[in-house]
């Protein structure tokens, strides 16, 4: 099979030989790193692990100074940057298994539990599992618009859609509900693919972390600063919000801008592993920045390093980004990279943008529209598996 | 107490109050236990001997009884299983225990050359069968070899501590008096009582193996005691053997201390596979752990079916298993392991 994709100067032909050199290298790739894991690591962790405790508890202290504004200000600066590097750097890498080998009880991926509403077990479903195997393929992969957002043009209009950019809005917000509500696949209730007794155990599990979290943040520690509470109250929900638009900012980043590639289930039915590693490396983007946001970003910065390798330990994609890179220049395959605001912003032209109805029905629309998101999504890539390129018909 | 234990866990969910604690001292722990070495002693050559100051979980133990100790090399914490050789009522708030230093065992190694007074290293409770039963018997034979030893004069040290007045033979073998752990003490013992009786044998010297006649010589009534038997395969097959020919197996006990070892030929597909936990057994066909246990009519959780995802990961009681993606063996016990992408080598148990 082929792998024919459309670049900027033309079409593109990978043969089937070229695919698999591909696999090959990234596996090589990998041993090496799996070779070398040992004591840095582990290191490595528990230092950020340590940094968050750190902040936590400076945040938690400033709380009770939290009359004073600037003082109030720094505590919920403090524990922002504690809930992000707990949710990023730790929580979700840890639940990659990227710190199993370790054989540490308390950071192993089966157990471990993050700073967040969400149940860990049901994450990993639909993130590890659900997310990270079947990567941007329609009707497989979920994280294309969460079941709420039109983020991709493979999805059907609908006029519900007109509301898109009010639901990023909103899932930004509250975005870590929307994690929490997302293994649930409300979706396909409405659908009828889903019926509701299979939600129980969701349910129970989802009330039982997220009311533990409630009571942390909106009840203990409040009264715990006495006449402070509705000020403590107010900065714990404000680094929850911190936390929520970081996050989500992140992870949008990662899928949704220009140029990412996204798949029908018939192009990726029989995959060989070659095939998978091109489709993860066309289907993520990565953020260019300094290794302070790339440890905020808990190294989802390195995206399409991830995807490629989900189970290495974060720390280590920054040191194989450049052979990573250097491999799809060899075969000239896109490298999806670029500062945060070019990235974000290209995420939101494209929510808005596909809000609206493709086509025909846009150019009605079109004039009302700023200058800025007038124009096409920039055209991705294309991947097509065929027999022979001149069957493809891009 | 356990309401301010309570807040804490609430303040501190969802991470444990430990995680929080240890980075404060690894030693002040409210639900893990570790312990902190405070003495190294290594006089005996091919051994050391460790002197532990356990956190206050520890609850003791039945004499007999083993210990999982954990320490972290390169990166990669390694839990192994020793003898304590303490009495059971030792009162002091210390653990003592003897390794032998195995030329290939990883834990044993580092700790031989690594242990100093201030290292902190993780502790498992106490467990095991092979201890002295509430009653004590009215003899006791106890037989040990190399380091088998320590649960065997765990026994006899609280024996000694009881001031039990019953017949006691220590039978050991070793290859040279020099290389028998706590030998002074042992006559130290032998000597104070008199119905303790010591006898060590070297047989690369002496040329005296276990059989019948030795045991009718150490230990005439070994019909009426109770035998402990703890070293290595060699020792226990004969002291076995000796015991179903005089149809005494139930009066004897033991203890194997069997270093994990990787066998050499990974592409062996010999053995069964077991899944413990449904009782059910398989022929070992080389695939997949994941596909073994479905192919067995088992439905294990399972997601990606290509390492990634980490859904289908479950525990390896025992056995050696290869990493299809990596070729890598392993064969530490208790260990999670992702079935999809681990192929049994020759039997191993595992927990689904």
């Amino acid at each position: 099979m082929t792998i024919l994709t459309e670049t900027k100067d033309g079409p593109l032909v990978l043969s089937p030989d070229q695919v698999e050199e591909i696999g090959r290298t990234l596996d090589e790739l990998r041993d090496r790193v799996v070779a070398d894991l040992g004591e840095r690591d582990r290191e490595y962790i528990y230092s950020i692990i340590k940094a968050q405790r750190g902040f936590e508890i400076a945040g938690r202290g400033l709380m009770y100074l939290g009359f004073l504004p600037p003082f109030w200000l720094a505590g919920v600066a403090a524990l922002s940057v504690s809930k992000i590097l707990d949710n990023m750097e730790i929580g979700h890498n840890v639940m990659h298994g990227q710190y199993d080998w370790m054989r540490e009880p308390n950071l192993n991926s089966r157990v471990f539990e993050w700073d967040n509403v969400c149940p860990g077990d049901q994450w990993k479903h639909s993130h590890n599992y659900m997310h990270h195997t079947y990567t941007n393929i329609h009707g497989r992969d979920r994280d294309i618009g969460y079941g709420v957002l039109r983020i991709d043009e493979g999805q059907d209009w609908h006029p519900y859609y007109l509301g898109n950019p009010l639901y990023a809005f909103l899932l930004m917000v509250f975005f870590e509900w929307g994690v929490m509500l997302h293994d649930l696949e409300a979706d396909n209730i409405v659908k009828g693919k889903r019926s509701w007794s299979d939600l129980k155990p969701l349910l129970a599990g989802q009330l039982r972390k997220s009311g533990k979290q409630v009571l942390k943040d909106y009840v203990a520690f409040p009264l715990l600063t006495g006449p402070l509470f509705l000020s403590t109250l107010a900065g714990n929900a404000s680094a929850n919000l911190m936390r929520n638009l970081w996050a989500y900012s992140i992870i949008f980043c990662g899928h949704f801008p220009a140029g990412v590639q996204t798949f029908t289930e018939e192009e990726t039915a029989e995959e060989t592993r070659g095939e998978w590693y091109v489709r993860q490396m066309l289907g993520s983007a990565n953020i260019s920045g300094s290794p302070l946001f790339h440890i905020m970003s808990g190294n989802l910065s390195h995206q399409i390093e991830h995807h490629l390798f989900p189970d290495l330990p974060a720390n280590r994609y920054p040191e194989i980004a450049p052979e990573v890179r250097a491999l799809c220049e060899k075969f000239g395959l896109p490298y999806n990279t670029g500062p945060l605001g070019k990235q974000i912003g290209s995420v939101w032209a494209k929510i808005f943008q596909l809000a609206l109805p493709p086509r025909a029905l846009r150019s009605r629309f079109a004039r009302f529209l700023p200058a800025a998101l007038r124009k096409q999504p920039a055209s991705g890539v294309i991947v097509m598996r065929q027999q022979s390129p001149t069957e493809a018909g891009v | 107490m356990v309401a301010l234990l309570d807040l804490m866990q609430t303040l501190t969910t969802p991470h444990p109050v430990d995680r929080y604690l240890e980075l404060v001292r690894p030693m002040l722990t409210v639900r893990d236990m570790r312990a902190r070495i405070v003495e190294v002693d290594r006089s005996v050559p091919g051994t050391v001997s460790l002197g532990l100051r356990p956190t206050r979980q520890w609850t003791g133990l039945r004499a007999g009884q083993f210990l999982q100790l954990g320490v972290v090399i390169d990166g990669v914490r390694h839990l192994r299983c020793y003898s304590p050789v303490n009495s059971q009522h030792d009162s002091r708030r210390r653990l003592d225990l003897t390794l032998r230093v195995h030329p290939h065992g990883l834990v044993s190694r580092y700790l031989h050359e690594h242990a100093r007074p201030g290292m902190i290293v993780d502790l498992e409770p106490a467990s095991g069968v092979f201890h002295l039963p509430d009653r004590r018997p009215d003899r006791v034979l106890l037989i040990s070899g190399g380091s088998g030893i320590t649960p065997v004069l765990s026994m006899l040290r609280t024996l000694v501590d009881e001031g039990y007045a019953g017949r006691v033979v220590f039978l050991h073998y070793a290859r040279s008096p020099e290389l028998v752990p706590h030998r002074a003490e042992l006559a130290e013992i032998a000597a104070a009582h008199p119905n303790i009786s010591l006898e060590t044998r070297y047989p690369e010297r002496d040329g005296r193996g276990f059989d019948s006649a030795e045991l009718a010589r150490v230990a005439p009534w070994f019909a009426d005691a109770h035998t402990y038997l703890c070293g290595p395969p060699p020792l226990m097959d004969s002291v076995r053997e000796v015991y179903a020919a005089s149809g005494l197996s139930e009066r004897l006990h033991t203890e194997e201390f069997t270093p994990s070892t990787v066998p050499v030929d990974s592409a062996d597909v010999d053995g069964a596979t077991t899944f413990s936990t449904s009782g059910v057994t398989a022929e070992n066909t080389g695939a997949s752990l994941l596909e073994q246990a479905e192919g067995a009519g088992l439905t294990p959780e399972f997601g990606c079916r290509m390492g990634i995802c980490f859904s289908c990961t479950s525990v390896r009681r025992s056995g050696c298993t290869r990493n299809l993606r990596t070729g890598e063996l392993e064969s530490d016990p208790d260990q999670p392991i992702q079935l999809c992408v681990q192929a049994a080598v020759g039997d191993v148990d595992i927990d689904i």
